[in-house]
């Protein structure tokens, strides 16, 4: 049976599903923007082995890595309000979820950065007199951020992808809007595919600009 | 003339193995010690303990006379030294460590590596730290080189960055491991005339080395050692030409087995 594909109906619809697009984009920075400075303190806490806040740190991203995010989504979302009786909205719920999540994988991402780095390097900041925190500041986290890079952009089209999941709790991410419109015009597959197009785009576009980040901070070595 | 380093019967072991035992020696201003010995010896270890990259495990370490540490009794009845980290911070900014591999921050021109210790620890402005830079980048024969990045220089010219990174923090003694060890054999010259001018110039140098030529020419002392102790020492003449020990001599025979006679051609 021939299938009548039909996208200029959907292309009615691009304003709900670019504002869609634009939602996820903000939950996937908000998600990283939470991410990150929890990432990047766990990471060196576990790299350091800090004693007390390490085994901390190992079961604290033990535990995020190995959830479901739906399952983290829901909780966030309907098991708080019951348990602690704070609620909140659709947003902030999986901004946490989400970003909690990734704050994990960041960590780990950040410990391997560290641990990259070559003996050599600490050592000649600790010969020049400089302290734990100058060390990390000055000579370690710079050299490893840009061996970060490739992996955390990964990361971040990882939690673009995730955050998607946010329509489960209603949030009007850009697939929850796309299955608004299906189910209103009944064209499933052309909506979806708009959608994917959407988001390709954008997600190519943000590699390129990885490519380049890489590129322009790329230590030459020998 | 003044004592810049002792140490007093410093040991060093990792759990059973001794690396270090008691060894005594003291490098006064303007001197330069060279210290020999085969691999396994001891030399590099005997080093990190100074600036405290190794810990030592027995002895005491005076820096400017002044003791490093504090010495607590243990229910035993026996000293044993403890160090604070921040101490150890200021003892390490005091003395100059230049390593075989050279460890230039690979993210930082020439010249940034020569700052940022000043900066950072010294507290100069970037403008007092520049000018700094430049006076020691200089004095290795290297300023033209202050803009590039470590990746785009030679190994020699690495390592004498390295050298103006460390003098820039005008420590007391300037200590140099295997500094030569990892450079293609046309490089070595550079560094070791760079090394010789410093020496010359009254730095107070502690050389862990196995150019013997240039432990001849420019140390003021030369230690042997053998299996964690001071062997042999004395002046070049003394432990390089005229070994007394059975060891000493073994390990100068094993590393001249070959001698050429000298190039004919213009010394650099």
């Amino acid at each position: 049976m021939p299938y009548d594909w039909n996208f200029t109906i959907v292309l009615r619809y691009l304003p709900q599903l670019l504002e869609g697009g634009l939602h996820t984009i903000i939950l996937s920075a908000a998600a990283i923007a939470l991410a990150a400075p929890i990432g990047v303190v766990m990471g060196v806490i576990r790299q350091q082995r800090v004693p007390i806040l390490a085994p901390i740190a190992v079961a604290y991203i033990d535990f995020f890595r190995t959830s479901v995010a739906l399952v983290l989504i829901c909780w966030c979302y309907f098991a708080l309000p019951v348990l602690i009786g704070v609620t909140l909205s659709t947003f902030t719920a999986v901004t946490i979820a989400i970003g909690l999540q990734a704050s994990a994988y960041l960590a780990e991402l950040v410990r391997a950065g560290l641990q990259s780095i070559s003996v050599g390097q600490w050592e000649a900041a600790r010969a020049l007199g400089m302290g734990t925190r100058l060390r990390l500041q000055y000579i370690i986290l710079p050299q490893a951020a840009r061996r970060m890079i490739p992996v955390f952009f990964l990361l971040v089209i990882e939690v673009f992808k995730t955050s998607t999941l946010a329509g489960f709790v209603t949030y009007p991410e850009i697939v929850y809007e796309a299955y608004r419109v299906a189910t209103d015009i009944y064209r499933p597959i052309e909506t979806f595919t708009i959608v994917g197009a959407i988001c390709f785009v954008f997600l190519f576009s943000l590699g390129r600009i990885a490519l380049y980040l890489e590129r322009r901070y790329a230590v030459v070595e020998r | 003339m003044t004592e810049v380093l002792r140490l007093e019967n410093l040991a060093k072991s990792y759990g059973q193995a001794q690396v270090l035992k008691d060894i005594n020696l003291t490098v006064r201003k303007g001197e330069t010690v060279c210290v020999i010995g085969a691999s396994g010896s001891g030399k590099s270890t005997l080093l990190r303990c100074v600036n405290f990259l190794g810990y030592p495990t027995g002895g005491r370490i005076f820096l400017e006379g002044k003791l490093v540490g504090r010495e607590v009794i243990d229910r035993s009845g026996r000293t044993e030294m403890r160090y604070r980290e921040a101490e150890l911070c200021a003892v390490r900014a005091h003395v100059g460590m230049v390593f075989q591999q050279f460890n230039l921050f690979p993210h930082m021109t020439a010249e940034e590596n020569v700052m940022i210790g000043p900066v950072k620890i010294r507290g100069l402005s970037k403008a007092e730290a520049k000018a700094r830079a430049a006076e020691h980048l200089q004095r290795v024969g290297i300023l033209e080189k202050a803009g590039a990045y470590p990746g785009q220089l030679s190994g020699g010219q690495q390592q004498r960055v390295a050298i103006a990174r460390a003098l820039a923090m005008e420590p007391s003694i300037m200590l140099f491991d295997e500094a030569t060890s990892a450079l293609d054999p046309e490089l070595v010259g550079e560094v070791l005339l760079a090394m010789r001018k410093l020496a010359q110039e009254g730095t107070t140098m502690l050389v862990v080395t196995h150019e013997l030529g240039f432990a001849y020419n420019v140390a003021h002392r030369v230690i042997f050692l053998h299996e964690g102790t001071i062997h042999e020492e004395g002046t070049p003449e003394e432990v390089l030409v005229n070994p007394k020990k059975p060891r000493t001599q073994d390990f100068l025979r094993g590393v001249t087995t070959f001698r050429m006679p000298e190039p004919r051609i213009a010394p650099a």
